[in-house]
């Protein structure tokens, strides 16, 4: 290679990197939020079937995901028709139906005093971490009407729905002036719950992977997309980058 | 065989001559006789890729508005069901939603490029008016876009953002009510933006587009060394009447322009596969839950395109006087033709104080960018954000006062152009 010509594939090559750093840089900033990370993987279909069955289980009693079909489960999570109508769904929907919630709205909101929201993009809306860290920070707190409270999410209206899974656990709050409950300092296990702490762990990143996966299935598909549309985009571009050569050799 | 062939398609070519003479001469003046500078560097793709992003977002669009429902209580919705159960729905919505970022931060390096090598000079001031035009309805495009979704950053961004008309005096809150239709954004609201979306300014976009290149046409294309091409020695390989430092559009930039399209593809192919939201830089987290007129989420932002003026018009603590500065910081643009007096174009040529003016520009748009994009409650961002401002504006006062002064030592610039990739 002739000297301007390292040079133009320097310049090339800086541009490139120019390019991945505009990408990268606002990803880097607003990813971490100070939160634990959940760890969970859209690629890990053990955990999306896990995730899947604890959350038709304990969360779709009172929750809907009115934008998520039964059928598109089953296609994504590799399940068939029978396995999900049979073990994960519970109602009268059919298997190309929405899911809808066990109870109505208006119970909801008398039972809760706020109806259960619907989960479709709570994962993309919130955060998948914020997910996992939510249904881990369930504490008793008899100031609140149900009885529980959340640290990640204060004065929330939910039961803990996997207390008998994760056991019953207690919060200690340092004392701050002026703030109340003050500032948290950890949980304690009250009562054992089936699973112990790790193995709840677990439950919770399923159950956050599995909505991270219903916040947009697409997910499922476009990462392994991608790599061909690269891999194709930089053929075209090479192929570019040759033909660009070959014409521009007469201009002096 | 080769010569029927030849025959076929030189007879069609007369064929279509006689009855459309002037086409031919049309294509020629703009694509094979159209004599660009040779010295084009990187700078210089970026209006291309503008177009490239243009048609992404009118070809993605048709299909986007095939599935969309301009209604309040099925907009949202019927988004999701694109990203669900339209086949290759994602993929569209993504790319339109790309686009719509990409399109600003294309168009913006390609007003920074007009400024470094003065390409908003004479002859070449309507071309820069017409672009700013562009500018101007682009950010009301993509403004109307956003709203579309129906989700949170729609419903008050849209709130917050019709409402500083309403800091026009007398007559403010009647203007936000006739440009919502309602008292609040609503469904009288969606329905319009999504008129004014689809067909009103679209059209009107293409309409400056082609303006745009055609008054560019008319004077030639400026070049990183603000050398005149036409004032130049005459003669090329093509034709004696051609400016010797030109060649022709087709194929040379043609064919460097696909392969920049190529590399610029791969960075939006990286994003659109891998990052769609940037981290909630280009859709936000927010704007995943349904509009509500009853909860406001905790921090309302626009989109990063429109951060730097934001920020401008959350530092004043004015509201008349900080919608009037926002506003201003886009008019002055405008007017950036007459305010800088200096003979010279190209910063390469320019004085120091050019340089460093343009280069503390840049800081001030993107501090302001991402000022604007954060919460506002810390007291000395705001602090900063003010002085930023006066600086932002301060580069037009200084630019006049430098040129139209004499301030300004220039170097010596080349007859001809230097070099080319």
């Amino acid at each position: 290679m002739t000297d301007t010509g390292m040079h133009k594939m320097q310049r090339l090559f800086s541009g490139f990197l120019l390019g991945l750093a505009l990408t990268f840089a606002p990803a880097a900033m607003a990813s971490s939020e100070g939160l634990p990370a959940s760890n969970a993987n859209l690629s890990d279909l053990g955990s999306l079937q896990n995730g899947a069955k604890i959350y038709f289980n304990y969360c779709s009693g009172c929750h809907s995901l009115s934008l998520m079909r039964y059928s598109r489960i089953a296609e994504d999570l590799r399940l068939s028709q029978e396995q999900v109508m049979q073990n994960l769904n519970f109602t009268p929907a059919n298997f190309g139906d929405r899911i809808p919630p066990s109870i109505n709205a208006a119970d909801g909101k008398a039972w809760f005093g706020v109806a259960p929201p619907d989960l479709s993009l709570m994962a993309r809306a919130k955060g998948v971490d914020y997910v996992y860290n939510y249904l881990k920070s369930f504490y008793l707190d008899s100031s609140r009407p149900i009885g529980w409270n959340n640290t990640a999410f204060p004065n929330a209206a939910m039961p803990n729905a996997l207390w008998e899974l994760q056991g019953v656990q207690t919060a200690r709050f340092k004392p701050v002036e002026g703030g109340n409950p003050g500032e948290f300092e950890g949980f304690d296990l009250h009562q054992a719950g089936k699973l112990n702490p790790e193995e709840f762990d677990g439950v919770a990143r399923d159950v956050a992977n599995f909505l991270q996966y219903a916040a947009e299935p697409a997910a499922m598909q476009r990462k392994s997309i991608g790599i061909w549309v690269i891999v194709f985009l930089a053929v075209f571009t090479l192929i570019a980058y040759f033909l660009k050569q070959e014409y521009w050799k007469d201009v002096h | 065989m080769a010569n029927r062939l030849t025959q076929a398609v030189t007879g069609m070519q007369e064929w279509f001559n006689e009855r459309a003479p002037s086409f031919l001469p049309v294509y020629r003046k703009h694509m094979t006789e159209y004599y660009a500078p040779k010295n084009f560097n990187i700078w210089y793709i970026f209006g291309v890729l503008s177009m490239v992003v243009l048609v992404n977002q009118i070809v993605t669009g048709i299909f986007l508005t095939m599935f969309f429902k301009p209604s309040a209580a099925e907009a949202f919705a019927s988004v999701e069901y694109i990203m669900r159960d339209v086949e290759w729905g994602w993929l569209i919505r993504y790319m339109h939603s790309t686009g719509a970022s990409a399109f600003f931060l294309v168009v913006y390096i390609h007003m920074f490029r007009g400024v470094m090598y003065g390409s908003y000079k004479k002859p070449r001031e309507l071309v820069w008016l017409l672009g700013m035009l562009i500018y101007l309805v682009l950010m009301a495009e993509a403004f109307m876009g956003y709203v579309l979704p129906w989700g949170q950053m729609s419903f008050w961004g849209a709130k917050v953002i019709i409402s500083l008309f309403g800091a026009v005096p007398y007559i403010g809150g009647a203007l936000t009510e006739w440009i919502m239709g309602d008292y609040l954004p609503s469904d009288a609201t969606l329905n319009r933006f999504f008129a004014l979306h689809v067909i009103a300014l679209p059209l009107v976009l293409l309409l400056l587009v082609v303006l745009h290149i055609f008054a560019l046409h008319e004077v030639g294309s400026n070049n990183p060394d603000g050398v005149e091409i036409k004032k130049g020695p005459k003669g090329n390989r093509w034709s004696d009447k051609a400016p010797a430092d030109g060649i022709p559009f087709h194929p040379y930039f043609t064919v460097k322009d696909i392969f920049y399209t190529g590399c610029f593809l791969m960075i939006c192919a990286f994003i659109i596969f891998f990052e769609p939201t940037v981290g909630g830089l280009f859709l936000e987290h927010d704007n995943f839950i349904e509009a509500n007129r009853l909860v406001t989420p905790a921090h309302i932002k626009p989109t990063w395109y429109y951060t730097p003026f934001y920020a401008m018009l959350r530092v004043i603590p004015n509201k008349l006087a900080g919608v009037l500065t926002m506003f201003s910081a886009i008019i002055v643009l405008f007017f950036l033709p007459w305010l800088d007096r200096g003979k010279v174009k190209s910063w390469r040529y320019r004085g120091v104080g050019f340089r460093v003016a343009l280069f503390v520009l840049g800081i001030c748009f993107v501090w302001l960018g991402k000022i604007g994009s954060g919460p506002g409650t810390d007291p000395v961002e705001t602090i900063i954000g003010r002085f930023l401002t006066a600086a932002y504006f301060g580069f037009f006062i200084y630019l006049w006062v430098y040129t139209a002064f004499g301030f300004e030592k220039t170097k010596p610039v080349p007859e001809r152009v230097t070099g080319h990739d």
